[in-house]
């Protein structure tokens, strides 16, 4: 093969890569997005990113930026990456448009499931659902001769008998990390024994049995955990998964095809997923769903071409290329052994996360005030005593509360 | 020098300080006295999210902010006094706590616990910073002339790394098993975790800032030892006096400015400790008072951020750094007066 053979097949291969055959039509109008940054976004980018004129932004502090960038004029971005709290500032500042005359047009190979409607009207498209639920190892249960635990209390139990085993470092892992991750389990805890976080006048209502329960059950697990949890977020458990350190963690379903990469795991097809345990009334889990929104302060032909190339990202192909990325609501998945636990969590009735402005001050003061009660700086009627407060002159402050 | 030209020097210099520093500072103070709000009206929404195979649409009462016709927020501003600063003091709790000699009852408020922690850190640094500076600097001025070229770089290497950075690197030498812990864990031989309680953290940011800044002091320290006094040091010499006399009574008097020129800067940088923070993920067990400021400013999902405590607890913290340097520049005041 000679040297102007190879630079041809080169030009080739690069000419196909920019306007891949893939996209269905060639975009003109050049769109950029901000997205969060973890591998579904990536391959759902990616796909968009084949209709050419398309600069994808994968950021993990996308929330922090999006509701200025968005409520610019015109906005900084066309298409945004949301989940059930962050639209929320975007929703409540008017700066999505309703999508329901793009989606007439353009969305017929949606399935209702994913259209995300407030007020009767479509604001996002939703392509995937992510919910915290258990992981274990599956080769050091059996070899206990454990059922899997299906509530804490049963989670407890064969904690208890792993660590008398001492066949690893911990029994258990957890995202217990100060601030949202920490805040997130006390919510997870929450849901599952049935509770309400604020009022309908966004007065806080935690601290009642249902919360002192779910603090407790915090606490019990950590006795069980590396002792550092305080520092412990998503990827450290999944780290402590993959080196084989832990043997159950209640821990996201976008982490599960983690545990089976050949690259980075040493316990490869030994994590299995099942239900997150119930609490009282419903798993103790919250539903989690990640979409798509497009800018409303951008003009009708900008939005137009967005929504095309946000579909082309949302594509059947997109699904087959990366089907184990994530629990996808796109039609044309093929739920894998993988996405087993968070389909068993969202069967057993575990509920959406209670996304609104007022949940976003409680989330905070969630995150920041529950480290005091599993160091034992406070007891359980303080924390939640003091969280109330927090929460309250946070939400003075922001004009939630009068 | 002529007014005019003395202007034209100064006058850029004069118009950024005003941008960047006098007009924002000014906003701040006033931020701290008025809150901006939204303006909320609760309406009833139907919302609908996806569920497995079906979808879930729930009815409920939510509070939305207004929107003019130009589809802005409507905010209203109000003036509320001291009322931050209250909410960030948290006076009440305070004085209970106090009046019931609850040390504990006190570290549970944020402010305090994080005002706690700040002045330690300052105060414990302070000296081991000026300590290690000055070892590094007679190490630096008694090494041969050959090799000092690499020992003064080798010496600055701390200094010169990010502070995020550097912190971050701490944090994975010694987070769970990192390299360090298992070391210390087979030299110990025991099992340790390092960032599972308060007083272990705090001793690695203390360790991590002195490495980090010593450095600086080391080489305002050096440049000070070359203008040293021969003369001094040789009739010291001759009247017998040892080295560690010749450095307590000619090389730190004659320091002596030095050292409070690396003192202030100390503890202005210092008072605002935030890097080891965010590098070592302490908020759990330990918080700054600078880290509480950017505590209040961070957005949380739902995009609402407590603006007005972010600024009055800046203030607190501006307020705080003034109060801990006027002995120094009482005392540089009085030398200046002195010389003069």
């Amino acid at each position: 093969m000679n040297l102007k053979t190879i630079l041809t097949a080169g030009a080739i291969c690069v000419a196909g890569g920019a306007a891949s055959a893939e996209c269905a039509f060639d975009n003109t109008v050049p769109l950029r997005s901000l997205t969060a940054g973890f591998e579904a976004w990536k391959a759902v980018t990616d796909a968009m990113a084949e209709c050419g004129n398309f600069e994808a932004n994968l950021d993990q502090e996308f929330s922090e930026k999006q509701p200025e960038a968005f409520a610019a004029n015109p906005a900084l971005y066309q298409i945004g990456g949301v989940a059930n709290s962050t639209m929320i500032p975007l929703l409540t500042a008017g700066t999505i448009r309703p999508l329901d005359d793009l989606v007439a047009k353009y969305g017929q190979n949606l399935s209702p499931n994913q259209f995300i409607r407030v007020d009767g009207k479509v604001m996002a498209i939703a392509m995937m659902v992510n919910n915290q639920h258990l992981m274990y190892r599956e080769d050091i249960l059996s070899d206990l001769g454990i059922a899997v635990p299906t509530t804490y209390e049963e989670v407890l139990a064969a904690a208890a008998a792993i660590k008398e085993a001492g066949v690893v470092d911990y029994p258990i892992g957890g995202t217990f990390m100060t601030g949202w991750n920490l805040g997130e389990e006390f919510v997870n805890m929450y849901l599952g024994e049935g509770g309400q976080f604020v009022d309908d006048k966004n007065m806080p209502t935690i601290n009642n049995e249902k919360g002192i329960a779910s603090l407790e059950m915090l606490k019990a697990l950590t006795e069980y955990m590396d002792p550092e949890f305080l520092v412990s977020d998503s990827t450290y458990v999944q780290q402590q998964f993959q080196q084989g350190k832990i043997a159950m963690a209640n821990l996201w379903a976008s982490r599960a095809g983690a545990m089976n990469d050949e690259a980075e795991s040493q316990v490869v097809g030994k994590v299995k997923m099942a239900a997150a345990p119930m609490g009282s009334v419903a798993p103790a889990s919250s539903i989690w769903w990640d979409g798509v929104v497009i800018a409303a302060n951008i003009s009708d032909e900008e939005a137009d071409a967005a929504f095309r190339v946000a579909m082309e990202g949302l594509d059947a192909e997109m699904v087959k290329a990366h089907n184990d990325a994530s629990v996808w609501l796109i039609p044309g998945y093929e739920p894998g052994e993988l996405a087993a636990g968070a389909a068993a969590t969202a069967a057993k009735g575990a509920l959406p996360y209670p996304a609104s402005a007022a949940m976003g001050v409680m989330h905070s003061a969630l995150g920041n005030g529950i480290a005091d009660y599993l160091t034992g700086a406070k007891d359980a009627q303080t924390t939640l005593v003091d969280i109330e407060a927090a929460y309250t002159t946070a939400a003075k402050e922001a004009g939630l509360i009068n | 020098m002529k007014f005019k030209t003395f202007a034209a020097f100064v006058g850029p210099s004069v118009l950024m300080m005003l941008l960047f520093i006098a007009f924002p500072l000014v906003k701040v103070f006033w931020q701290s006295f008025n809150v901006t709000q939204p303006v909320y009206e609760t309406v009833e929404v139907e919302k609908c999210t996806p569920g497995f195979l079906t979808q879930i649409c729930t009815t409920e009462f939510q509070t939305i902010p207004q929107l003019d016709d130009n589809g802005d927020v409507v905010t209203r501003t109000t003036y509320v006094g001291l009322q931050s600063y209250r909410n960030v003091l948290e006076m009440e709790r305070f004085w209970t706590a106090a009046k019931a000699w609850s040390w504990s009852g006190i570290m549970t408020i944020d402010f305090w616990k994080a005002l706690r922690f700040t002045l330690m850190f300052t105060l414990v640094t302070l000296p081991l910073v000026v300590g290690v500076g000055l070892l590094i600097a007679l190490a630096i001025n008694n090494a041969a002339a050959a090799i000092r070229g690499p020992v003064i770089f080798v010496s600055l290497l701390p200094f010169i790394i990010t502070p995020v950075i550097g912190a971050l690197s701490i944090n994975w030498l010694f987070r769970g098993d990192g390299i360090l812990t298992a070391l210390l864990e087979h030299w110990l031989d025991r099992d340790l975790a390092l960032f599972a309680q308060a007083w272990t953290i705090e001793l690695m940011m203390m360790f991590y800032r002195v490495w980090h800044v010593a450095p600086f002091a080391a080489i305002i320290f050096y440049a000070g030892l070359q203008t040293v006094n021969q003369d001094s040091l040789e009739s010291a010499i001759i009247d017998g006096a040892t080295r560690w006399q010749r450095l307590r009574l000619i090389i730190v008097p004659h320091l002596m400015p030095l050292i409070i020129f690396v003192a202030i800067i100390h503890l202005m940088d210092t008072y605002r400790v935030f890097e080891e923070i965010v590098g070592f993920r302490s908020q759990g067990y330990v918080i700054s008072l600078q880290w509480l400021t950017y505590d209040f400013l961070t957005p949380d999902q739902a995009g609402n951020r407590s603006i007005s405590r972010a600024s009055a607890s800046a203030m607190l913290t501006m307020i705080g750094i003034a109060v801990l340097l006027v002995p120094l520049l009482k005392r540089t005041w009085r030398d200046h007066r002195g010389t003069s």
